[in-house]
């Protein structure tokens, strides 16, 4: 490292008050987020004395504060270039085999028209993928993937994709669904249980897929009311079964139900 | 004068009172002394503001390269943009003056939050794509290591845009250039209308324009607090204070046809404090007008618009403060989640908030109806006459309707048309504006801050070509108007 330079305390805003709401409470779940990349990057062993050094050393160095944010767009970029997106592969082979082979490099499956279901292993990527040029992809199952934004692209371009599983996705947020209006004519079942980045503002975009018979909704942390937002998806999706969160999950107990509460315990004297 | 020293950081009193307080002990608070003495201490080492005579720690610098005059989106971004594309990190000091920090007239906090490309000049179709970009990146532009990320809460819903028959034809031109420019608006009949929101009225529509990509509304404060918050840590200045005065310098000169000219350049700026007399001269190199509905103002300050009308040195810049009322009502059988904001031939619009059958809405008045902009009073009486027969007119469901709240807030309204001033004067050659963007300023608020960025640092618009809405159009006379129905 070279010449440390101290800096004048000056710089080092304080936190917000607590009034101001930068992050919706709900989503405190930690690894998705600059403060969870933060973390998953310390160098340091034990996680809570090392967070508070490397946090300590960055008030008072330029360069250490650097090397964070370096370390950090490193992250950020790791996640770019998985979502690039192959344009050589879709001038050549079309966009079905394209779609699929983004889907197979990410760690997913894709199901082609009257073929089985193929797993990224070795031998199933090599020659069969590169003989279905004109067969279209049918279902594509992302779980856990890291699919952002930009990689959507190679997913959209599957006109004909009937199902479709994001499940447990990190990086799949409300902007990401606000695009899925293009596979409206096919889509027939999408399941976004699990992703960390969901919330009810972008379910409010599925109305355009209103070939969607089943939607699966379950475990969204960062949607506020996942009995309201059911119903309010239900309506919104009429010929749709959507599972989510029973209806009657998040109410409060009814005024007979508080007070037979309140009759079994003893009123202290 | 060691007894002056000593009772700045020991509190007035200590040694006045004596000893005898001293010894009883009741009255001596001894953290805060020495909190007190601690500051002192620190300003007096070096790095710290200590000028023995008076306490300046309140006071801005007394030299800065660029001074931001308001502290709202646009000059927060006009910030952001100036430390992120200077070519050497801390090159430029940036002061930023705000007269009042709790943003309670503001025209970003007030605003419904809406962002739309749908806009007929391509411009402004540019400025709202960027923009929606860099709101969809939030967290990688304005990270800050060690802070929580930004959640802006924003609603993907679109915009939704209904048409008479007369404005058919604009609409549909509006959409082919919306649609060149990259953006993603589909037109819809009056009865594919029908079928997608079963609880429209289709009445008097014979065409609709729908939002399907980056179209929505968010939260202003959110996206002003991030801005604040990473502009802080990249090492801009805030002051708390009003602009008063700016001592200037005139050059007489002559152009290439020999017509007299008079440059003026902006040396220092007057900062008042709030609450006191008590000003600071900033010697500055670039004045930024972002002042919002307050603009014309500090042109006038600067001198621009004194002369003989119809000159460049008389142009004044039409920027005017203009009340906009908002209204939040509950009307429990209204639309679903899929609602869009929706915009009425007739000029009224609404919007879901939140998932309580809640709708924000209101209505641009007509030129002769225009309110009194020297209060924030909401009036009431406008809803009932102008806005709701409308929305009920075209929601049926609203007809029962409860209105829950209200506010209203300033939008810097260009008189000329209705579109942003961006650039600098032509005459007063140091003052840059960002200002006057009628409404849709906090969409196009992240563009528009790395154009005026760019005009000052390079000299020319680089990623955007903001030429139409330079300052000089108002004395050439071209508008660029939008061509919109509403």
């Amino acid at each position: 490292m070279g010449k440390q330079r101290v800096r004048s305390e000056k710089a080092r805003p304080s936190p917000p008050p607590q009034s101001l709401r930068l992050v919706a409470p709900v989503w405190n779940g930690g690894t998705s987020g600059i403060r969870g990349l933060s973390r998953s990057v310390d160098p340091e062993g034990s996680q809570r004395k090392g967070r508070t050094l490397l946090q300590f050393l960055a008030d008072r160095f330029y360069d250490v504060e650097a090397v964070r944010e370096y370390l950090l767009q490193k992250q950020v970029l790791k996640v770019l270039q998985r979502n690039r997106s192959f344009t050589y592969i879709k001038e050549r082979y079309g966009p079905y085999v394209a779609g699929a082979y983004f889907i197979l490099k990410q760690g997913g499956a894709v199901k082609f028209q009257d073929k089985e279901w193929m797993w990224p292993d070795g031998r199933g990527l090599s020659g069969e993928l590169w003989k279905l040029r004109e067969v279209p992809v049918e279902a594509v199952d992302a779980s856990g993937c890291a699919i952002n934004y930009q990689g959507l692209d190679n997913l959209l371009a599957l006109k004909e994709l009937q199902s479709l599983s994001l499940q447990c996705c990190p990086h799949v947020d409300d902007w990401c669904l606000s695009r899925l209006h293009q596979l409206a004519n096919s889509l027939r079942e999408l399941s976004l249980a699990g992703c960390p980045r969901i919330s009810e503002r972008g379910l409010a975009c599925l109305h355009h897929l209103q070939n969607l018979r089943r939607l699966d909704i379950s475990h969204l942390p960062a949607v506020s009311n996942p009995g309201l937002v059911q119903i309010l998806v239900e309506e919104m999706l009429p010929n749709c079964e959507v599972l989510g969160a029973d209806w009657a999950q998040g109410l409060k107990l009814g005024p007979e139900e508080q007070s037979r509460d309140t009759a079994s315990s003893p009123i202290p004297a | 004068m060691l007894r002056r020293a000593l009772r700045l950081g020991l509190g007035p009193g200590l040694l006045g009172r004596g000893l005898g307080t001293h010894r009883e002990g009741s009255t001596l608070d001894w953290h805060g002394k020495v909190s007190e003495i601690k500051k002192t201490i620190q300003s007096i080492l070096p790095g710290g503001a200590w000028s023995p005579l008076c306490d300046t720690s309140h006071l801005p610098p007394e030299h800065s390269d660029v001074v931001i005059v308001g502290g709202g989106v646009l000059g927060l971004s006009v910030a952001y943009w100036l430390k992120r594309l200077e070519k050497r990190q801390g090159a430029i000091r940036v002061l930023v003056v705000e007269r009042d920090h709790t943003y309670s007239q503001a025209s970003t906090v007030l605003s419904v939050g809406g962002i739309r490309q749908q806009f007929s000049l391509p411009e402004n179709i540019q400025l709202s794509l960027f923009s929606v970009e860099f709101l969809r990146n939030i967290n990688e532009y304005l990270a800050v290591v060690d802070d929580p990320p930004l959640d802006l809460q924003f609603n993907p819903s679109g915009y939704l845009f209904l048409a008479s028959e007369e404005g058919a034809t604009i609409m549909e031109n509006n959409v082919k250039v919306q649609r060149q420019e990259g953006a993603k608006v589909c037109l819809m009949s009056p009865e594919q209308l029908q079928k997608r929101f079963p609880w429209i009225s289709t009445e008097g529509v014979a065409l609709a324009s729908y939002g399907l990509e980056n179209e929505g509304w968010f939260d202003p404060w959110c996206l002003l607090q991030g801005l604040r918050r990473k502009v802080q840590s990249m090492g801009v200045l805030f002051c708390h204070g009003e602009v008063t005065r700016f001592v200037s310098s005139s050059n007489h000169m002559e152009t290439a046809i020999g017509e007299e000219v008079t440059l003026r350049r902006i040396h220092e700026v007057h900062v008042k404090m709030d609450h006191s007399q008590e000003y600071q001269p900033v010697e500055c190199a670039i004045v930024v007008n972002a002042a919002g509905a307050w603009s014309g103002r500090i042109a006038e300050l600067a001198g621009i618009g004194k002369g003989p009308s119809g000159t460049l040195q008389g142009t004044k810049l039409p920027v005017e403060p203009r009340k906009r009322y908002v209204y939040l009502w509950h009307c429990p059988q209204g639309p679903g989640l899929e609602a869009p904001l929706v915009a009425d031939p007739s000029g009224a619009y609404f919007r879901r908030e939140g998932l309580g059958n809640n709708y924000l809405g209101g209505c641009s008045p007509a030129e002769e109806e225009e309110p009194d902009p020297g209060n924030l009073e909401v009036d009431h009486d406008f809803f009932q006459e102008k806005v709701w027969p409308h929305l009920a007119r075209r929601v049926p469901a609203f007809e029962t309707l409860k209105v829950r709240r209200a506010w209203a807030g300033y939008y810097d309204y260009n008189t000329f048309d209705q579109n942003g001033v961006v650039g600098p004067h032509p005459l007063v050659v140091n003052m840059y504006f960002a200002t006057g963007f009628s409404g849709h300023g906090l969409q196009q608020a992240p563009a528009v801050g790395r154009a005026v960025a760019e005009v000052m640092l390079e000299g020319q618009f680089q990623t955007i070509n903001l030429s139409p809405f330079l300052f000089s159009r108002f004395y050439l006379g071209e508008k660029a108007q939008e061509h919109c129905i509403i």
